[in-house]
């Protein structure tokens, strides 16, 4: 396989996009990777997107997406791994380059979610249907279920759990492209109406409206214009169980260890190498486990992590979600991938702003689908 | 939403807790399979499922999907069966705060749902507290 290079990208604000469709979002958002990495051309486009048919009544947004962009009639294809699609996404785009088929490509993330009936049972697709969601279960639920035997079996305390969101609340108020760009209280969260116990209004990411793109390239390319890029130096996936309770362990997620053993291996490096990594906080109590899971702490150890600042953009020992994670920058599903990767990538070019880490030379962005029945992992290197 | 065909097939794990039992390394499928995950086999015996077990996790669920709504809130937990199969159900015909992680449960036959106002009722297993 050849080196992968990240030489663009480009995003909408995330939040409720009322007076925009779902195409106008793409477009809008890909035009900005294209023309941020001023590229004359490209050859193929992954889009990673949830649910467009029961968020808006429209699949095929593959060859919709091209229609609009104008790129017809290059090959474009939708990528699905339920919250993990713009991961995923991202990994085909990736494997396209550095397999020599491709040399630039655009991988995108999008979904309107504003513009559904039943959001709640649109998501909850992602887990089983016939025999989780059959039974009354929800997203938030089968996370308070993860939550609730994580607390049992380590102690993990709710105040550890309100200090992810307010933690990442405080970073997404450095965030223009955040939904929720502004600070939270500890007693906001504990006054949020409780959804499922013990989780909150404010342990729960919110319904969101966005897209995201990035132009992958070799390395040839990124010369030839001579852009600024990102390396690409490991992508994993891994895959578990649909069904939250077919699992061994609640309190560990399969695929991100899986994942995550695959992805240090590939870039040659461990997890004490890497300065920041998005993870997929869909819930505060996802961020405590991947944050174990990926090896950055001791199993049971994620909650005290967040307690004492170690995963703070100042901290030195490893900032995690700089961005304000899906919770304050918002999870529009599909294109929640994609907008990791980008934050990652501005970090390691020194383009964050006030969220920048300092001397940021490896990220990693953790991406995962239902309960962990997908997780996407990709590392990136600045110079 | 839920068309006959599509709920009439689980019917025998739903209202009798069948499950498939490998007949080469005893791995059971709730539900049933069409191969063994764990040995790669085809064959099963088909057996009834421990109506017995105990709370693993649980959750008070307060903000539901649609057709669950006139419920909450209402309590799901995951059981691990006596024979160690674990299963996500409702927790009834209790006090929510008597839920605890450990309790001993009793798989019982209960209507779970219906499909609004002219679709079918729909039925499955709930637990109660031992």
């Amino acid at each position: 396989m050849r080196d992968v290079v990240i030489i663009g990208a480009g995003m909408t604000k995330f939040g409720e996009l009322w007076t925009k469709s779902i195409r106008d979002i793409f477009v809008e958002a890909a035009l900005k990777a294209i023309e941020d990495a001023g590229v004359e051309y490209i050859d193929s486009m992954y889009i990673g997107s949830m649910s467009p048919g029961l968020f808006v009544e429209q699949e095929h947004i593959g060859a919709l997406m091209a229609d609009y962009l104008g790129i017809t009639p290059i090959p474009a294809t939708r990528v699905e791994s339920a919250c993990a699609s713009g991961g995923a996404a991202f990994r085909q785009a990736f494997l396209e380059v550095a397999s020599g088929a491709s040399n630039i490509v655009l991988a995108g993330g999008v979904e309107k979610m504003t513009d559904a009936e039943d959001v709640t049972a649109a998501l909850a697709t992602a887990a089983d249907q016939e025999y989780e969601v059959y039974q009354g279960i929800t997203f938030p639920g089968l996370y308070a279920l993860i939550a609730k035997a994580h607390m049992h079996q380590f102690g993990t305390t709710r105040k550890q759990l309100s200090d992810v969101a307010i933690k990442n609340h405080r970073n997404g108020s450095k965030n223009p492209n955040a939904q929720f760009g502004f600070e939270i209280t500890p007693e906001q969260v504990m006054n949020s109406t409780m959804v499922a116990d013990p989780l909150r209004l404010l342990d729960c990411s919110p319904v969101t409206d966005g897209a995201a793109a990035v132009i992958v390239a070799s390395v040839e390319v990124a010369k030839n214009i001579k852009k600024d890029f990102v390396k690409v130096i490991a992508s994993a996936q891994a895959s578990d169980t649909i069904a939250l309770h077919s699992r061994e362990s609640f309190t560990t997620l399969g695929s991100v260890v899986k994942a995550a053993e695959k992805a240090y291996r590939m870039a040659g490096i461990k997890p004490k190498d890497v300065n920041l990594v998005e993870v997929h906080d869909c819930f505060t109590i996802a961020e405590i486990l991947v944050s174990e899971d990926l090896g950055f702490f001791e199993k049971g150890k994620g909650g005290e992590a967040v307690e004492n600042g170690l995963t703070s953009i100042e901290s030195g020992k490893i900032a995690i979600n700089t961005s304000g994670g899906l919770k304050a920058k918002g999870h529009p599903v599909g294109a929640t991938g994609i907008a990791q990767i980008i934050e990652v990538y501005e970090q390691l070019l020194g383009k964050a702003g006030a969220r920048q880490v300092k001397n940021a030379r490896i990220g990693m962005t953790q991406n995962m689908g239902g309960t962990g029945a997908s997780c996407v992992i990709h590392i990136l290197e600045g110079k | 939403m839920k068309n006959v065909a599509r709920y009439q097939r689980e019917i025998p794990q739903r209202y009798r807790l069948e499950a498939g039992k490998c007949t080469s390394c005893g791995y059971i499928a709730f539900p049933p399979r069409l191969i063994c995950p764990k040995c790669k086999s085809k064959n099963f015996e088909t057996i009834k499922l421990s109506d017995e077990g105990k709370i693993l996790t649980f959750t008070i669920i307060r903000v539901s999907a649609e057709q669950f709504s006139k419920q909450t809130p209402f309590a799901v937990g995951i059981i691990e069966l006596n024979d160690g199969v674990k299963i996500t159900t409702q927790i009834v015909d209790t006090e929510l705060d008597k839920i605890e992680i450990g309790k001993k449960v009793k798989i019982v036959f209960r209507k779970i749902q219906e499909d609004g106002h002219a679709g079918i009722l729909c039925y499955g297993y709930k637990a109660i507290m031992l």
